[in-house]
């Protein structure tokens, strides 16, 4: 599937020039991309870790109920969400986008301490809401900082670079922490200390190694950002090229279903999946940070947009391969694995590395945090939504529908995005 | 020129010396407390133990024994005439236990590098005669009276990635090896089929004396019912409002059960009854939040644990009558998931 970049007239120039220096400039990593790739990846250690074991900690160790976590969760999410785009607004506004990513890890960091001391499940409901507020705070800070430190010809790839490295830590954090508890059965609080000396660890490297990085253009676009407070969402719907990119992230995100219900089919399927489940999300980020690279170099070769939507012909095949009756067992667990794995190595990084080339300097974070932003909404609904056709028609029958969704959702976006300006940021003449 | 130098390598030296300090300090935590384990694993036990016997032949209770040192999280069993007597605690550790005079279901953690969840059933003997695995952590389990019908209701436990998020997988496992999820049973209420997405069914208890009846809870867009469930039609139909994890008492009249009056986001569980053929419900004096599947003791006595208030992963098991004015007293110190056998 290819899908070109039409790109007319004079904006074409920076499109063709950067293509051609793609060949000539040689990838260089940006040390502070590795570094916030190491506090990442620290940090999910760190969060990753208690996650893994929570369940097992409120329910079986506490003897509490996991029912409201439930709901809590998903109040959670909605919250992160919101305070993400805040977060995006004050990182561009203050020009510091490290300062207001230091204290999204440092709130994160700070929960973490509670889990030394609380015992009752509200205590436990605050600690893990201060840590997804945490998080919320400071992912687009973070990309904006690895945005404008990344060379523009290798933007996907760097952000790749980070992926790789924050996966890595997502993958380590339950090995640790279901060690732990191997040796100790009852270590919980051992499994809270080491998580709080990988979040403290990962705070360190940010507050010391990480140097505070100005965004680009922000000089003479602050008075035009603050009339603009209220209005933020609609002023990027203008922005010619982002606007597009919102809609089309949305679009394919109200099809996006939550893993949850793949492993679920897979887990009805197959007796192997049910012994390994908790395998299948490790599985998932392994083969996310082996493709997150690769595919990143391949967006910047043959252009983002292409991989973005290609990302999702991957979840396509997922879903299908999921659904399939005549095709089950061991190979086709693995191969949803796969294929999930690669849907979000070419859609994660990628779209943060668009969305910063789509937006205009001074709106970076901003930017960063509506596409993410979009993405966590449009797929909690998509979740929501699945749910009712999942017992509606069962499970199958709702897999192939939504995979019959997606296609249609993947041929709109590839129009969509046809006439999408694909620019480095710097060329995007100042504001709207 | 050379400030930046120096501030540059005070800044490495800094980091370097933080990374240290926490990661020897965490190591340090982490031996401390494996050294704490060993200790009490191998300690004494902190009550009255006798090991390695089959289940006993009169009347006994049926629990996990949370009381320190060895034998710790391990199903035990003590006569029903003296419940505060010594224990007789078996090799086979259990989250949720359950049993009839021939027969024991364990729910089980399997720790290691990948956490795992199994159900086996044990005979008199304590000898495994089956096991499968099950999709969560353990929550409730019960047989049915002639001990051929197992329940088993587990947390199915979300990830940062699962949008799925917490919910309940309820199973009931038949004598010829077979087993139905009760998600799959047509869930009436009020003489509708309900289709809802976030359909969970927990807390399965089998009516005595008819094979194909049993009650449990299901509840769906904030509402939770009582439902009476059929196996052979694969039906549950709702039949009361707001009882959760019901339990049938020994004479087949009446269903004791928490209900939740503090809200979904703070629940707070009181212990009712209800008296099937008037729809009659009592609420008893228990001021704790009861969150457990409660077990009668006798007609007149209901038993269920708490956790304990002082020590982490404790808990007692507390006997309230059913009469009025009844108060909670302590019926077996140290102990979980309670089922008496007779």
């Amino acid at each position: 599937m290819y899908i070109s970049l039409s790109d007319r007239g004079k904006r074409d120039k920076p499109e063709g020039a950067r293509t051609a220096l793609t060949s000539e400039v040689p990838f260089r990593l940006s040390p502070v991309i590795l570094w916030l790739g190491i506090v990442s990846m620290v940090t999910d250690v760190s969060s990753e870790s208690v996650t893994a074991i929570l369940p097992l900690y409120v329910t079986g160790f506490l003897g509490l109920s996991t029912i409201a976590f439930g709901l809590i969760d998903g109040i959670n999410q909605g919250a992160s969400a919101i305070v993400r785009i805040a977060a995006g607004w004050a990182a561009d506004r203050s020009g510091h986008p490290k300062r207001i990513a230091l204290a999204g890890y440092g709130l994160s960091m700070l929960a973490r301490i509670g889990f030394l001391f609380a015992g009752g499940f509200w205590a436990i409901a605050a600690i893990v809401t201060g840590d997804r507020i945490g998080k919320g705070i400071r992912t687009a800070p973070r990309d904006a900082l690895i945005s404008v430190s990344a060379q523009p010809e290798h933007l996907a790839r760097s952000f790749g670079v980070h992926r790789m490295l924050d996966n890595i830590g997502a993958a380590t954090g339950p090995l640790i922490a279901f060690f732990v508890l191997l040796m100790i059965p009852n270590g919980f609080s051992t499994v809270f200390v080491v998580s709080l000396a990988f979040a403290v660890i990962g705070v360190a490297v940010l507050a010391l190694v990480v140097p505070d990085i100005k965004a680009r253009g922000l000089q003479g676009t602050e008075d035009r950002e603050e009339r603009r407070l209220f209005a933020f969402s609609w002023s990027h719907l203008k922005e010619p090229g982002l606007g597009k990119l919102l809609v089309a992230a949305g679009l394919l995100g109200l099809v996006t279903i939550g893993d949850g219900f793949i492993y679920l089919v897979l887990q009805a399927r197959d007796s192997f999946a049910v012994q390994w489940f908790p395998l299948l999300f490790v599985g998932t980020n392994v083969v996310f940070l082996a493709f997150a690279v690769p595919l990143g170099r391949l967006a910047d070769r043959v252009g983002k947009i292409p991989v973005f939507v290609g990302g999702h012909l991957a979840l396509l095949a997922t879903y299908l391969l999921a659904a399939a009756p005549f095709f089950g067992g061991l190979w086709a667990t693995i191969g949803c694995l796969v294929l999930l794995g690669a849907f979000y190595a070419a859609t994660d990084g990628v779209l943060a590395a668009l969305a910063s080339q789509l937006t205009p300097p001074g709106k970076l974070a901003l930017g960063i945090a509506s596409a993410q932003t979009v993405v966590a909404l449009t797929r909690m609904t998509a979740s929501a939504g699945f749910g009712v056709l999942w017992y509606a028609v069962g499970a199958p029958t709702a897999m192939v529908a939504a995979a019959g969704l997606l296609a249609c959702a993947v041929v709109a976006v590839a129009f969509i995005l046809r006439g999408a300006r694909v620019a480095p940021a710097g060329d995007v003449s100042d504001g709207a | 020129m050379s400030g930046a130098l120096a501030q540059s390598k005070l800044r490495w030296g800094a980091l370097l010396a933080v990374t240290a300090l926490v990661l020897v300090a965490a190591g340090i935590y982490a031996v401390g407390a494996y050294q704490r384990f060993e200790e009490s694993r191998t300690a004494a036990s902190s009550v009255g133990v006798t090991a390695g016997q089959p289940l006993p032949a009169g009347p006994f209770i049926l629990f996990r024994n949370t009381a320190s040192g060895q034998g710790y999280g391990k199903a035990a069993t003590v006569p029903l005439s003296a419940p505060d007597g010594p224990r007789a605690v078996s090799e086979h550790e259990c989250d949720r236990v359950y049993g009839t005079p021939e027969k024991v279901v364990c729910l089980r953690t399997n720790r290691g590098l990948v956490t795992a969840f199994e159900a086996e059933v044990l005979d008199r003997n304590w000898q495994q005669q089956r096991s499968w695995p099950v999709p969560g952590i353990p929550s409730r389990t019960r047989i049915s009276p002639d001990g051929s019908m197992i329940a088993t209701t587990v947390f199915v436990s979300g990830h940062s990635y699962a949008a799925a998020g917490f919910s309940t997988a309820t199973e009931i496992s038949f004598p010829d090896g077979t087993s139905g999820n009760l998600e799959d049973f047509a869930l009436m209420v009020n003489g509708e089929r309900v289709l809802a997405t976030d359909r969970n069914i927990w807390g399965v208890t089998f009516a005595p004396g008819q094979g194909d009846v049993f009650y449990a809870t299901a509840a769906s867009s904030g509402r939770i019912w009582l439902v009476r469930g059929s196996l052979s039609d694969r039906t549950l139909t709702a039949i009361h409002d707001n009882v959760e994890c019901p339990s049938i008492s020994p004479d087949g009249t009446r269903i004791a059960y928490k209900k939740n009056d503090g809200g979904a986001l703070a629940p707070h569980w009181n212990v009712g009854v209800l008296e099937l053929a008037t729809g009659q419900e009592t609420e008893l004096s228990e001021k704790r939040s009861v969150d457990d599947q409660i077990e009668w003791l006798d007609n007149q006595n209901l038993l269920y644990g708490l956790a304990d208030e002082t020590t982490d992963g404790d808990s007692n098991i507390w006997k309230l009558g059913t009469g009025p004015g009844s108060q909670p007293s302590l019926f077996i110190a140290h102990a979980w998931s309670p089922g008496v056998v007779r």
